[in-house]
């Protein structure tokens, strides 16, 4: 099972690196200590609030999330904000086409946050998952397994690994990125630091505002992970009671065949 | 329905020989669950309820999935996405439909590997392996097929990639292809028969594990000795084996128990992790991953397929032999195809008297070398296709033919094999310990 693992990391890896390699350099994806890692992380209300409004201000001017109904905004294991909020944030945020008309109109909680201004722009909403094939070191895939490394940790890396040179190829200027695979993204870096102003005061410098959008886009990619996790520990509660009742069982049913005298009770 | 003696079925009230005498159904049930099994079997024999449970798992949670789901090539994608936010408890169907194939394959591998240390293929079990065998190619149809299903990009390219393999086929393979694409690419006609496909092949499976079981059940389980349970009288085949329920039933359950624990965990805390980052990115025909690789559990024939290159000696023979007709891709079809159907002949390549691999000295090396070999092929499937990586692979591809081809027929007749007992009681009474009364 181990040997699989490692393998599908070195495939991961592989990918993820396979432009970095040809550029003579590895791609590097610095490891954050995420509230919703591990088995019982949950995601952060407040930072995932954040997020939404750095999203809104900064990635939304090009990029789009056209699988994430805004009513979720609203959920108890997402955002959580309340429905008079969120429905006074698509209004104010978000211009949706008509279905029946084809006019744009303020948009309704019903209704998907748009899809990307910019065609180049890769849709957000499973931005997270998509990139999340960081299985290092060597492919053994222990960053994965036990620092709990992925596309939040990518997007991170991304959004801070910005050194501040850039090129002109082809037409198009490419910003030289320690995290991106090749070295170089046409993306103008999005963040600085005080892009924007949070309502308690919380820090806005580069490296909180990055953790905080990688977080909401975790979110975005992944909204049901609090009720999936608590799925899983449930099965893995009962089975494992389950499991001990069985081994029980069988111990006693199998003594008189094994020659053992069975258990006393 | 076995062969070991032991008691049948008995109608006692009125109505159980009403029903009898109609339908016999009771007593086909009885029969099967009070089965005599080989009171000495090891945890290796509880792979087989595994499998059919995985069966269930994939066939329950496939069946809701597909309520839910469009297979159109501009919906698919879209349709996943709506299963795993909108649709109550979709995100964990569809996780365990996920990670229920890993399960699945990891499952069939450690049966299949099983039957071949034990022996469990030779005579008079052939036709439960050849089921098997054709029970394991048909799980390999219906998980690429469902691979395809969500629209991502590994599935749009692995489908391009493996369906491409039929066009190497010489003269036939193009118009082959087309054929089985339903058009020139991997497209809408592509994703609808896959889907249809997909859905009926799991039922063929169902109806090829009860002949699996029926077969076995004729025959009887083989066990880690391989001796045969004594059939002279049912006093005897009663030292040898007990009936299948409660005995294994109970052991097996809780086997699954602990390993659906494990399960759990992994679909709940890391549900993509042995999955393919790039599948949820939504297939787009004009762009091409860097890498592209099937799942895991394919990794081992993929390797064997691309082994084969033109520089190959055995390749550049058998082009020359055949004046070009045996091209490396065609040959690399065949090696894959190959790789499989060795192991179906297996039964016949063995020419060892002695059934378990546990009184064969030499073979037990051979064996072993084998199972690390599958699992250096699996790794070397992950890689791309360049040296050093493409010479592991020819290495790899080669041990595996030569295991069946050579090493098998060989064993059989220069090996002196180690004395085994002469019954299973003995071995389990040697083992295991001594029964206090006779086993009723």
């Amino acid at each position: 099972m181990l040997k699989k693992i490692g393998i599908s990391a070195i495939v991961a890896l592989s990918l993820s690196a396979g432009g970095a390699t040809a550029a003579g350099g590895e791609a590097h994806v610095e490891d954050i200590d995420f509230s919703f890692e591990g088995p019982f992380g949950t995601y952060d209300q407040a930072q995932l609030q954040r997020g939404l409004k750095i999203y809104t201000r900064v990635c939304a001017a090009c990029h789009g999330m056209k699988y994430v109904p805004i009513r979720t905004l609203h959920d108890e294991d997402g955002p959580g904000m309340p429905m008079d909020q969120v429905r006074a944030y698509a209004e104010q945020n978000v211009m949706v086409e008509d279905e029946e008309t084809g006019e744009l109109r303020e948009a309704k909680p019903v209704d998907h946050f748009p899809e990307s201004m910019d065609p180049n722009a890769p849709d957000l909403s499973l931005i997270a998952k998509k990139r999340a094939g960081f299985h290092g070191p060597y492919g053994t895939g222990i960053n994965q397994l036990f620092k709990g490394m992925g596309g939040p940790e990518y997007i991170y890396s991304l959004l801070t690994g910005y050194t501040g040179k850039d090129k002109m190829e082809a037409g198009t200027l490419f910003y030289e990125n320690t995290a991106f695979p090749g070295g170089w993204i046409a993306m103008a870096p999005p963040l600085y630091g005080e892009d924007v102003e949070f309502n308690d005061g919380h820090a806005n410098d580069l490296e909180s505002e990055a953790e905080d959008v990688s977080a909401f886009l975790m979110w975005a990619a992944e909204p049901k992970m609090m009720a999936r996790k608590q799925a899983g520990l449930t099965g893995v509660i009962f089975l494992t009671v389950l499991s001990v009742l069985l081994y029980l069982t069988n111990k006693r049913l199998w003594a008189p065949i094994k020659g053992k005298k069975p258990p006393q009770g | 329905m076995s062969g070991i003696p032991h008691d049948h079925y008995e109608p006692t009230t009125k109505g159980q020989k009403w029903l009898h005498r109609r339908l016999p159904i009771a007593g086909l049930l009885y029969d099967t669950i009070m089965i005599p099994t080989p009171k000495n079997l090891n945890w290796m024999w509880i792979w087989g309820i595994v499998l059919t449970f995985c069966l269930v798992l994939q066939i329950v949670t496939g069946i809701v999935l597909a309520m839910h789901y469009t297979p159109h090539v501009d919906e698919a994608f879209a349709s996943v996405e709506h299963i795993m936010r909108n649709v109550n408890g979709g995100h964990m169907i569809r996780y365990l439909h996920m990670n229920g194939a890993s399960l699945f394959f990891l499952a069939v591998y450690i049966h299949i590997f099983r039957g071949l240390y034990y022996g469990s293929y030779k005579a008079p079990r052939e036709i439960t392996w050849i089921i098997g065998m054709l029970i394991y190619l048909l799980m390999m149809g219906t998980a690429f097929m469902g691979y395809v299903l969500p629209w991502g990009q590994m599935s749009f390219w692995g489908a391009t990639v493996i369906t491409g393999l039929f066009g190497a086929i010489p003269f036939i393979g193009e118009a082959l292809q087309t054929w089985l694409l339903g058009g020139p690419a991997v497209d809408n006609a592509t994703l609808n028969r896959f889907f249809s496909l997909h859905y009926l092949l799991p039922f063929i499976i169902a109806a090829l594990v009860a002949i699996h079981i029926w077969a076995f059940h004729t025959t009887g389980n083989n066990n880690p000795t391989g001796v045969e349970v004594r059939r002279t009288s049912k006093a005897e085949a009663e030292k040898d084996t007990v009936p299948f329920w409660p005995y294994f039933v109970i052991k097996d359950l809780f086997a699954l128990a602990v390993i659906m624990v494990i399960f759990f965990a992994i679909v709940g805390f890391m549900p993509n992790y042995l999955g393919h980052p790039d599948n949820y990115i939504e297939a787009n025909p004009l762009v091409t991953p860097s890498h592209i690789v099937p799942e895991w559990y394919f990794l081992p024939f993929y390797a064997i397929l691309r082994a084969f290159t033109a520089d190959v000696w055995v390749v550049m023979a058998a082009s020359w032999i055949t004046g070009g007709i045996i091209n490396a891709k065609f040959f690399g079809v065949l090696a894959m195809f190959g790789s499989i159907i060795v192991m179906l002949l297996a039964p016949w390549l063995d020419t060892s008297e002695v059934r378990s691999g546990r009184y064969r000295p030499m073979f037990k090396w051979w064996f072993w070398l084998l199972v690390i070999d599958f699992v250096v092929l699996m790794w070397a499937g992950a890689m791309p296709a360049e040296p050093p990586y493409s010479t592991i692979s020819l290495i790899g591809a080669s041990y595996w033919f030569a295991y069946f081809l050579v090493i098998l027929p060989l064993l059989g007749v220069i090996e002196k094999p180690q004395p085994q007992p002469q019954t299973i009681e003995e071995d389990f009474d040697a083992h295991v310990g001594k029964a206090q009364a006779p086993a009723e």
